[in-house]
């Protein structure tokens, strides 16, 4: 069935033009040894990315707006759930408690650059 | 078989179709974000992955994102052919996307191979469980997408069901999304 | 309607089990749900008499050894959550009321239904195929922490534990199909009128239980596969010697686990609140704030889950602030209790079984919740924590959801489902035989938890505190509840079978319910309506003041109504 918020495709191959550009960017920036910047280029473009293929491949912007919603709800508890578990798993030490093993590993893997090592 | 009346209906205004692709977008989204977070939280807690992480070839990893972006982009303008009515050309760009995933899983299964050679096995370690976990989710995924296309293409060619072209370009853009995403966790984040 | 054109008359196999009919797949569910809830009984008979009598052989099924007791309880929870609550009261309910409630054929997508029951019918078929494999059933509790759900040399059922995960994924995958399908269909499908605010408080219900089960259950399904290799391809996700965590299993799980008990509360609640409405011949009180205060505890629900884990060694601050969270989801389960007494008060109530059924909820389930605020605080919970008592509470919660809400519903719509009216009085035994019941089995065990007796334990005659006879006999006295519920459930059974062939015939409309499935035949055609209905006013317009009539079914046009 046919559907008038089709009614004008933005230039895809444009924007696919820009998606690659921000590729090289981003790999470009790996190449580098600055921490911030490979970090920046990498996950910075990455969202830039998925924004763009969202808004112009997608079409999320000229949906109904109950359909982001949905979607950034569904992100949000991605996020709660992060922030609800990291401070036990990501972090190996707190309030009266600490996590020995895994202590101990990042200890002796950062002395450490053989590949078997956990 | 027809539609059901329940089908046909919209009282929300997003065909039927559509809607329900959006919902299942929208479990993936947990599935991966859980299996993503689950990453994320050991990966910053455990910098000395970064070790094995140095292992994981990123020009395999850059190119298979170039693939997977193309493969969005034939995706779309199979949607934009299917708007326009025009059944055999959305095929023909359905059938490149289709091509694109099977690129992209040969270059992984070339990937996969050589880590395996060098002893880089799913139990190999913290990093590599993740890495194999999560490509591995992520390219079932891509398969899945590649069958139904296919069933979709077969379909579009004979201008029949032209409206699922669009619903499975949405399901493919999501898997290309998560690879945007994986590719920067696994390939280059130092 | 194009589906009734087919020429010939479709054979069994086409009608009964390959069938795309949204009322066909209602009772495949209903009945696999049934076939499996007799297990689950069967189960807790078992155990629970070891627990009563240990060490002698149980009749029906022999001697409960230590392993085999830890085999019975993972299998009685995991099967009266995933495949006997989830099934019947979402799957078989769902599948049933939406299309005919919201006045359309079928489901939007007929085939994806047909498809999501023959996943949960694999899914079934391998869990029960895990009690016959070496080793037999898994061993490692419902709640399947690792490193015991590992290790199969900790849990001493490798096998079993690895189909049990296996099962689950899938049931997990069925019901994430058949809840999109649900969800689709009530946003699409309405008959012309009928708006949001018109739908039964079910169907509302039904559908935020599948959108909350589809939100929560997607870090499981993850954790779940890293479960799986660990069992079966030596990774170490959940193992702190190779870089893991076991707690983020537990996260995981009740990250799910706790959204969970209300994707099964609320078609529960669901169905009482239409059951109260009809019985009370009074329209339900604040359907809005039933609405609202449903969609705030989906959203709390969220946000709760570490109550799970107090003592598991969680950081205590995060303890603090899930104690508080969970505190504070009380308040709108507590709003609901009191928006369904006031539905009653002034009502012109009539005693059937569906409607002592939904009164047996409303008490039955205060119980259950009001114990969920001693363990909801963390202090009291280091010391309530694993024992009896939270079993009692989790009991008087999910008993009145999976059992008293599911008879209030299957005594409401048999008359639709199967043209027959169940007989009355054999449905009062039943209910009485299992209300009394139920509590004998579970109050004893508020008092033998607060007294210390630990889960999971299959004989206290090994524990010297705990060996009291004060204490045996009321576990003693709990299996013999057990016992009362159990055979209470044989009228039920007679009943269900026997009214089917020679239950009085049921009109169109036997209660006078203003919904749309009681405008069709009892049962429903094939395709439902003959002419789609359009929808003039909500659900609940009973004792409208002027009409001559005590309910306003939703598809009568309006009319000037009379002064009174």
């Amino acid at each position: 069935m046919s559907n008038e918020t089709h009614l004008h495709h933005p230039n895809y191959v444009k924007v696919w033009a820009v998606l690659v550009v921000l590729l090289a960017v981003s790999v470009l920036g790996s190449l580098t040894s600055i921490r911030w910047l490979i970090l920046i280029t990498a996950f910075g473009v990455a969202v830039v990315k998925a924004y763009l293929v969202a808004k112009n491949f997608m079409h999320v912007t000229i949906e109904k707006r109950f359909v982001p919603y949905l979607l950034v709800t569904c992100l949000v508890f991605m996020a709660l759930l992060f922030a609800g578990v990291a401070p036990d798993v990501m972090k190996h030490s707190g309030l009266h408690w600490e996590n020995s093993a895994a202590k101990q590993a990042v200890e002796s893997g950062t002395h450490n650059a053989a590949p078997k090592h956990e | 078989m027809s539609k059901s009346i329940a089908n046909t209906r919209s009282a929300t205004g997003i065909p039927s179709a559509r809607l329900i692709t959006w919902w299942v977008i929208a479990s993936e989204i947990v599935i991966f974000g859980g299996l993503l977070a689950s990453y994320s939280m050991h990966r910053l807690g455990h910098p000395e992955w970064q070790s094995s992480a140095a292992h994981t070839n990123t020009w395999a990893g850059a190119f298979n994102t170039l693939v997977l972006l193309t493969s969005s982009l034939s995706a779309v303008l199979a949607h934009k052919a299917a708007d326009g009515g025009n059944g055999a050309q959305a095929a023909k760009y359905l059938r490149l996307t289709i091509l694109g995933g099977a690129i992209f899983l040969a270059v992984k299964a070339f990937e996969w191979t050589t880590e395996i050679r060098e002893g880089f096995t799913l139990p190999a370690g913290g990093f590599w469980s993740f890495y194999y976990t999560l490509t591995g989710l992520h390219g079932l995924h891509v398969l899945a997408g590649m069958l139904i296309m296919l069933v979709i293409a077969a379909d579009a060619a004979k201008n029949e069901e032209l409206q699922r072209v669009e619903c499975v370009g949405l399901y493919w853009h999501f898997v290309d999304i998560v690879w945007i995403f994986l590719f920067p966790l696994l390939y280059i984040a130092r | 309607m194009s589906t009734q054109l087919h020429a010939a008359e479709p054979g069994i196999f086409r009608k009964y089990l390959w069938s795309t009919d949204h009322k066909i797949i209602s009772m495949q569910y209903l009945f696999t749900g049934m076939v499996m809830g007799l297990v689950g009984g069967y189960l807790a008979y078992v155990f629970r008499m070891q627990l009563a009598f240990p060490n002698r052989d149980v009749p029906g099924f022999g001697l409960v050894t230590p392993g085999k007791y830890n085999a019975l309880v993972t299998m009685h929870g995991t099967i009266m959550i995933f495949w006997v609550a989830m099934p019947v009261l979402v799957a078989a309910f769902g599948n049933f009321l939406i299309p005919l409630m919201i006045g359309c054929d079928d489901m939007a997508f007929p085939r994806i239904n047909r498809l999501s029951y023959q996943i949960f019918f694999f899914s079934t078929v391998v869990l029960l195929s895990s009690f016959l494999v070496k080793g037999g059933a898994f061993g490692g509790s419902w709640t399947a922490y690792p490193p015991l759900s590992a290790k199969g040399a900790y849990n001493l059922t490798p096998a079993g534990a690895s189909l049990w995960l296996i099962a689950v994924v899938l049931e997990f995958v069925a019901f994430l199909l058949g809840g999109v399908n649900f969800v689709v269909t009530a946003m699409n499908g309405r008959a012309p009128g009928m708006k949001m605010y018109d739908l039964p408080m079910v169907v509302w219900l039904i559908v935020l239980a599948s959108i909350m089960f589809m939100a929560s259950v997607g870090p499981l399904v993850a954790g779940a596969v890293m479960l799986l290799f660990d069992q079966t391809l030596a990774t170490g996700f959940y193992d702190p010697a190779r870089g893991g965590d076991p707690l983020l299993w537990q996260h995981l799980f009740w990250f799910f686990g706790h959204p969970e008990v209300y994707v099964v509360l609320l078609p529960a609640i669901g169905i009482v609140a239409d059951v109260l409405a009809v019985f009370a011949r009074k329209k339900l009180f604040g359907y809005r704030t039933i609405l609202y205060t449903a969609w705030a505890t989906a959203v709390l629900s969220f946000v709760v889950w570490a109550h799970h884990q107090f003592i598991a060694g969680i950081d205590p601050r995060m303890a603090n602030i899930f104690s508080i969270t969970t505190l504070i989801i009380s308040i709108p389960i507590a709003e609901m209790v009191f928006v369904y007494i006031a539905t009653l008060y002034g009502g012109s109530i009539r005693f059937t079984t569906p409607m002592l059924w939904a009164l047996a909820f409303i008490a039955e389930f205060l119980i259950g919740g009001v114990t969920g605020i001693f363990l909801g605080a963390s202090g009291a919970d280091i010391y309530l924590h694993d024992t009896y008592f939270v079993i009692a509470h989790f009991h008087y919660t999910f008993v009145p959801i999976a059992v008293i809400g599911t008879f209030a519903g299957l005594t409401f719509w048999y008359p639709k489902m199967f043209g027959r009216m169940m007989n009355e009085t054999l449905g009062k035994i039943h209910f009485w035989g299992t209300i009394v019941g139920f509590n004998v089995v579970f109050i004893p065990l508020f008092i033998t938890g607060a007294a210390g007796d630990q889960r999971r334990v299959y004989n206290y005659a090994l524990f010297p505190e705990q060996a009291r006879p004060e204490l045996q006999h009321l576990r003693t006295l709990s299996t013999i509840g057990l016992l009362v519920m159990l055979a209470s459930q044989l009228p039920f059974l007679f009943n269900f079978i026997w009214s089917l062939r020679h239950g009085e015939r049921a009109e169109a409309n036997p209660w006078r319910s203003n919904t749309l499935e009681w405008t069709v035949a009892s049962p429903p055609p094939h395709g439902n309506f003959a002419e789609m209905p359009t929808v003039y006013r909500g659900p609940y317009e009973y004792g409208t003041p002027g009409r001559s009539e005590d309910y306003w079914p939703q598809n009568v046009p309006d009319e000037v109504l009379q002064r009174p």
